[in-house]
């Protein structure tokens, strides 16, 4: 079971939550705190798993987490999920954003957040999903076709935003996350 | 009009969409919250429009602060009205929205039910895959039971990307609807073969969720796992498999055994660590399960851990730490094999990665030896030293203190060592541990008598330099050490060198800023100190002087204590000082005082262990929650209610006598009592209630929890008083055999850590001095079990369902659209009772529960029947579903999942060589080859018992039957209609049935008796299924049993493709000697308005040690009208629809002098012409049932006077009457 996900920036901002439990507003927001707190002073040479903090989970949870350029991801997941599978699942969910945004960075997640939502709900649903990249994107892009066909998010509102975006300073695209794909040691099977 | 839209939406299109908001918030780093709260309001005036675009925007935007911690429940409505738009793009927004900030007490989510319903069977899938997945964050257990069948169906549905989705959201359905997963768990199963790698994933995922929490209920799934483990190239799938495996093995070691080769194989061949370090962690649970006698899988030992140090050695942090995670496990169970790796991992402990040091650290506790304790503790406190960070100090610190005290300090030869270790950790400042620390000192002082004088040395020295402890009072816990120091310098006192010098430091005033418990301890300790110094002096009368200046000097330094705000304090110094001055008037007079002050502390205090108070087991007949003294009525003023109380607490002479008369009252008055207690004492605002963290405040405040516990006199409460002895004499006698077994086990650990008898290579290790390690005192008749840590509120015990029961008729399908009401679902209490079906013991009246206990035995009785049934279940079902329709035709490769029996298993697990390659894999698990193809329409299972067949096969058919109904009137009645309501005629509290069975004598003869049940087959309206039992009633071996029937043109015998319409079937087994074996056999049949006689042949060979004779038998089958009838549910409002509808013609019957009960009666009519009760009220009942070709067969039965009528309504008129024929039939033979 995966109890949670969490996207947040070196600083601790979330970018994206995910919660397959409920929780209240305030405390999602403390677990926030808490796992930015747990992850952010280790090294990045240092095992990416962590025995769960205090507010989510107990024992048998453990926070799994990957650290690219300025985003944490991080998945709360109890002990029948396999540890380096989870890693991997991680890498295939950054992976399918590269692809979905076209070298992802931390900005598309900004300002995207309900379109990794969509991505991530292709991957996860409380269970791990879906782990071939290939389907993923498949199906992401089917349903964004399908959104274009319906033309809600009409030509001529996306004019007006881009006359708004005239007046504004100009979108940095240039944050890139980088070396977006690590090699995942020994995990070449998968 | 239309040109007000348009204006409207080009005026929308300068509202802020998500990108806007997100910029805005950037752009307003300094005052984000006031600008996130205009937009705010922008949201809820842009909620208020009609139009969908703009509502779904706001929507968005809303759950972008949602994130940022908003709470935006108010707006639930909103995205309700967002997620039931047709558009896809607003509907996945809204969805989104829904599963970010919906949860179980959003009171709307009652409102999306019928939304939901009509997402999922959407013929667009995308419009079916976001409502799935918006389930999966807020399915409620309203959603969950309304939603389970269309889920349910969605799990076969024609696209893969739904399947897996639907497949995968089960597993939240089962745990907030745990009825729906009997029903669909069959379906599942299937799923575990889908064509689909991600669908068939997803199925092994719920699976092994589901298999994780109640294990037990899953092993007869093993063959079919193991089946996939073998062939499945998927990683992901594998690696879950093989975690279920490992959860598996615990419970059937056979099954580890089966698993160490190929799992084996998997190790040295898989490049996946992922899949390589899960295979070894099961092999590793397998070796744990198989551990005792097992020398010939040491090599296996030997490769994992040769893999896991090779884990540990990579250079890749996350192996290093799995490595070891891993190692700890082995280490429970084959300590020497990592021992070896000692090295590796103390060098682990220098290891940048906290993680990895903690990992390390407990792998350290399980490797110590008496031979390397010390050194290994001294590497540990070099790690304290350079520890920064207080966290892995404290970590470091308790890790240290558990290595040495495990298991009863077994490895510590040294104790002197060890409490200079621990004075030494004192020195570590901030830690949190300083309680430990001091329970260590404690621990030690008082169990091992010979350390006391080198403990009191060291405490005194720590009592002298208390200074430099106490640098910050308010935070730091090492200040607790001074609490044992203080206790064993004054309890230990005769031990001191220089008590008065140690008496002066105990009364320095700057102890009056330590915490007050500890300061207690300190003023009661400097008067041990005090009779200490006295005795010491008295002697002497030259030192006279000296003992009036030590009074001199506690008068003096005693009033600071009495001035303590902390009572305890308070209260012992004013106590103690006025004790002194009065000593010192005694002194002055030169009276010798010095023998009776040290009366006061006279005696020895004995550990205590920690569970003994909670073992003194409850004498019988004492109900701790029965009135002593029944409270006076309502009116009665609180202080009469209290002194009543008081009273009967000291009056226990009282007590006593009253006892017997409470033991007689029944339970269910008690517990009326208790409800009508608990009321009141909700409603008194005096009463103060338990709760948990008032008790825990209170232990903090007293800080050592020891102490009190061993200072408490407990011989008085762990004796047995003579007349509870008297009471329970019965079970002493039990607990006699359960006390010796535990002294003698007592003695035997007491003499492992006298006699130091370790390991064997440290036998030679001799403890530095004689060690005497007191035993921790419990009550004389402790209970030897241990207490039962499972949460009670754990929502998967609710999933302990036996799955491998076949299904009920009314099983079949999910019930839905019933409504329970609200506080069903909401206390957990009555929620677990809605579960009663999961057959989970529960409290309940008296009665209820002798009677489930009654059906538990026979439960057990028919096991072996049940599983037999089972199969046979399965077989029938085949022919419908396409996957096991395939299995009846190719019976010699039966696959196991489709017969989960255990007798399969058994089979399974035993007599199949391990396979190497997948399909001898896929072949092992098959059953027993049959040898004709007869057997695809009788299953035969050997019943090697010696019960008459026929009252087995009844009790189990009624409790099969009970059980059916049972459920069914679960579902469908509310909780008033539930207590008056019929289970099947019966009502629970009237007398029980006799034993009924639909087994009918066929013929018999003095060789073989053939009984027979007829019953229709629910899938095929044509079908009729006749299962005979044959039971050898001779000496002599039966073999080569023919069954033939004479066709008639209406009812044919099935028999194989390629047989002539006059040739007989083999039945498929032999008869030993008074064995009996059932067989089942199909006819088809045209019309069933008419009952049918057909006249049949059995014919078979009789074999004796010298000679073999043919036999025969003729028998007429008797195909009753009933036999065509099902049992069929039917819910009341259905059945009043049905009778609405005119369709059906009447008849009626009447029965007299009838003189059995009411629910009798209808359970006969149930039970033998396969009726349900529709509903019950007082004598009269109506009952539904239905033919096999769908004929609607309702009945209205009324008695009066012995006289019972029944009025009747079928649109079959003929079948009716006959029917009612054989009712009336049924009711003249009895």
């Amino acid at each position: 079971m995966i109890k949670a996900i969490l996207i947040f920036n070196n600083h601790g901002k979330p970018r994206l939550i995910r919660f397959y439990e409920y929780f209240a507003e305030d405390v999602q927001q403390q677990i926030i705190r808490e796992t930015f707190h747990l992850v952010s002073k280790r090294d990045d040479n240092v095992c990416n798993f962590l025995e769960g903090g205090s507010l989510i989970g107990g024992s048998d949870y453990k926070l799994i987490y990957r650290h690219y350029a300025t985003l944490y991801f991080v998945f709360c997941v109890d002990s029948s999920e396999s540890e380096l599978g989870i890693l991997d699942l991680i890498q295939v969910f950054v992976e399918t954003l590269d692809k979905c945004f076209e070298n992802v960075c931390e900005l598309d997640l900004i300002f995207h957040m309900d379109k990794v939502h969509f991505i991530l709900q292709e991957v996860v649903m409380g269970m791990v999903l879906e782990t071939n990249m290939n389907e993923i994107v498949g199906q992401v892009e089917l349903q964004n076709r399908m959104e274009k066909s319906e033309g809600l998010l009409c030509s001529a509102a996306r004019a007006v935003s881009a006359v708004k975006n005239i007046n504004l300073p100009e979108m940095p695209r240039n944050i890139n996350i980088g070396d977006i794909n690590i090699k995942v040691p020994s995990l070449s099977p998968f | 009009m239309a040109l007000k839209i348009v204006k409207g939406s080009i005026d929308r299109m300068f509202d802020k969409n998500l990108q806007d908001l997100v910029r805005g918030i950037r752009n307003h780093k300094e005052d984000e919250a006031k600008y996130i709260s205009t937009c705010i309001d922008e949201i809820k005036q842009e909620l208020k429009q009609d139009n969908i675009a703009v509502k779904s925007n706001a929507v968005c935007k809303l759950t972008y602060l949602q994130m940022l911690g908003y709470d935006v429940s108010w707006a639930a409505f909103n995205i309700v009205e967002v997620m039931s738009s047709s558009k896809f793009t607003y509907k996945r927004i809204g969805y989104l929205a829904a599963s970010q900030c919906f949860h179980e007490s959003t009171d709307v989510i009652m409102l999306t039910t019928n939304q939901i319903r009509k997402d999922l069977s959407s013929p667009n899938q995308y419009d079916t895959g976001v409502a799935l997945t918006g389930l999966s964050c807020f399915v409620t257990p309203d959603l969950a039971r309304d939603l389970a069948n269309d889920i349910m169906t969605l799990m076969s549905h024609t696209k893969p990307y739904i399947r897996k989705k639907a497949v995968l959201i089960m597993y939240k359905v089962f745990l907030k609807y745990p009825e729906s997963l009997r029903p669909a768990f069959p379906r599942m199963k299937e799923k575990l073969e889908d064509p689909d790698p991600g669908v068939q994933s997803a199925a092994v995922n719920v699976i092994c969720e589901l298999a994780r929490r109640n294990p037990k209920n899953y092993l007869s799934l093993a063959p079919l796992f193991f089946k996939l483990m073998t062939s499945s190239t998927n990683n992901w799938v594998l690696i879950k498999i093989i975690k279920l495996f490992g959860a598996l093995t615990p419970l059937e070691p056979r099954l580890g055994k089966k698993l160490i080769e190929p799992l084996t194989n998997l190790i040295h061949s898989t490049s996946a660590m992922s899949l390589l370090y899960e295979c070894v962690n099961t092999v590793i649970a397998v070796l744990i399960s198989l551990s005792s006698g097992m020398p010939n899988h040491s090599a296996s030992i030997q490769l994992c851990v040769q893999k896991l140090r090779i884990l540990i050695e990579d250079s890749d942090q996350n192996l290093k730490y799995l490595g070891l995670l891993a190692m700890s496990k082995i280490l429970k169970t084959h300590p020497k094999s990592v021992q070896s790796h000692k090295d590796l991992i103390l060098q682990c402990l220098d290891d940048k990665d906290e993680s990895i040091r903690l990992r390390a650290l407990d792998l350290l506790y399980g490797m110590v030896s008496k031979k390397n304790l010390m050194e290994i503790v001294k590497k540990l406190m070099l790690h304290v030293d350079k520890a920064e960070g207080t966290t892995y100090r404290d970590e470091l610190l308790t890790k240290i203190i558990d290595i040495c005290s495990q298991s009863n300090y077994q490895y510590i030869t040294n104790f002197e060592w060890y409490i200079s270790i621990l004075v030494e950790l004192t020195r570590l400042e901030g830690t949190r541990h300083g309680h430990l620390i001091a329970s260590q000192m404690l621990d030690v002082a008082i169990r091992v008598k010979a350390i006391r004088a080198f403990a009191v040395a060291q405490m005194a020295t720590l009592l002298d330099n208390a200074h430099l402890l106490t640098g910050n009072t308010q935070h730091s816990g090492i200040c607790e050490v001074l609490y044992a120091a203080a206790w064993i310098c004054g309890e230990f006192s005769e031990h001191l060198e220089d008590p008065m010098a140690t008496l002066e430091a105990m009364l320095r005033p700057k102890v009056a800023t330590l915490p007050g418990h500890i300061q207690a301890v300190y003023v009661q300790n400097a008067a041990k100190l005090f009779s200490t110094v006295l005795c010491g002096l008295e002697g002497a009368p030259a030192d006279s002087k000296v003992a009036q200046e030590t009074s001199q000097l506690l008068i003096d330094r005693l009033p600071v204590f009495v001035q303590s705000d902390n009572l305890e304090v308070q209260e012992r110094a004013s106590c103690i000082l006025q004790l002194v001055k009065y000593i010192q008037k005694l002194q002055q007079k030169d009276v010798e005082v010095a023998e009776e002050v040290t009366a006061l502390f006279a005696g020895e205090l004995n550990p205590v262990a920690p569970k003994a108070q909670k073992k003194v087991p409850v004498p019988e007949g004492l109900d701790l929650d029965a009135w002593i003294n029944e409270p006076l009525s309502g009116s009665e003023s609180e202080d009469e209610g209290r002194k009543t109380k008081g009273k009967a607490v000291f009056a226990k002479e009282d007590s006593r006598h009253t006892k017997p008369r409470y033991t007689e009252v029944d339970e269910k008055e008690l517990a009326k009592r208790r409800e009508v207690r608990k009321a009141e004492q909700a409603n008194n605002p005096f009463y103060i209630k338990a709760s948990p963290s008032s008790q825990k405040v209170y232990q903090e405040a007293v800080g050592v929890e020891h102490i009190p516990v061993v200072q408490i006199d407990l011989s008085v409460p762990l004796k047995v008083p003579d007349q509870y002895v008297k009471l329970e004499e019965e079970r002493r006698e039990k607990n006699k055999a359960v006390r010796k077994k535990d002294k003698k086990k007592r003695r035997e650990k007491g003499r492992q850590r006298r006699g130091d008898s370790g390991p064997e290579s440290e036998e030679d290790i001799t403890p530095a001095h004689m060690v005497d390690i007191v035993t921790e005192e419990m009550p004389e008749n402790a209970l030897p079990s241990d207490d039962d840590d499972k949460d009670p509120n754990d929502p998967h015990k609710a999933l302990n369902i036996d799955l491998d029961k076949p299904l009920a008729d009314s099983e079949k399908k999910l019930p839905v659209r019933t409504h329970r009401p609200d506080e069903v679902l909401k206390s957990p209490i009555e929620d677990e009772e809605g579960l009663e079906v999961t057959s989970e013991p529960k409290k309940k009246s008296g009665k209820e529960k002798k009677d489930k206990e009654r059906k538990k035995g026979k439960e057990k009785k028919n096991k072996r029947k049940r599983k037999q049934e089972e199969g046979e279940d399965l077989m029938e079902a085949g022919s419908e579903e396409p996957v096991q329709s395939k299995v009846t035709n190719d019976v010699a490769a039966q696959p196991p999942a489709s017969t989960p029996e255990a007798s399969d298993l058994d089979f399974w697990l035993s007599n199949a060589p391990v396979p190497s390659d997948p399909q001898e894999a896929a072949a092992v698990p098959d059953a027993p080859p049959a040898s004709t193809p007869e057997a695809a329409s009788g299953v035969a299972v050997v019943v090697p018992d010696s019960e008459p067949e026929e009252t087995k096969s009844s009790k189990h058919k009624k409790k099969k039957e009970k059980d059916k109904k049972k459920k069914h009137h679960h579902h469908h009645h509310s909780d008033r209609a539930r207590e008056e309501s019929v289970q099947n005629g019966t009502v629970e509290d009237e007398e029980p049935l006799p034993p009924m069975s639909n087994y009918a004598l066929l013929a018999e003869n003095s060789y073989i008796k053939m009984v027979c049940d007829i019953q229709g087959n629910l899938h095929d309206g044509s079908q009729v299924v006749v299962s005979v039992i044959f039971e050898n009633k001779c000496d002599s071996f039966i073999k080569s049993m023919e069954f033939n029937v004479m066709d008639s043109l209406n009812s044919k015998l099935q028999r194989p493709e390629g047989a002539g319409p006059h040739d007989s079937l083999t039945v498929p087994f032999h008869l030993p000697p008074g064995i009996s074996n059932e067989a089942r056999f199909i006819f088809s049949v045209q019309s069933i308005v008419m009952p049918q006689k057909l006249k049949g042949t059995l014919t078979f060979i009789v074999k004796t040690e010298d000679s073999s004779t043919h036999e025969k038998l003729d028998f007429k089958l008797h195909f009753t009208c009933t036999s065509y009838l099902i049992t069929t549910p039917c819910y009341s409002d259905a059945y009043a629809k049905l009778l609405e509808s005119g369709d059906l013609k009447g008849s009626s019957l009447k029965l007299e002098g009838i003189n059995q009960p009411f629910h009798h009666l209808l359970a006969r009519i149930c039970f033998h012409h396969h009726f349900s009760v529709v509903e019950r009220i007082d004598s009269c009942a109506s009952m539904y049932s239905r033919s096999i070709q769908g004929h609607h067969v309702c009945l209205l039965v009324k008695t009066a006077d012995q006289t019972v009528s029944i009025d009747a309504k079928c649109d079959e008129p003929g079948l009716l009457r006959n029917v009612l024929d054989e009712i009336k039939l049924t009711f003249s033979q009895c």
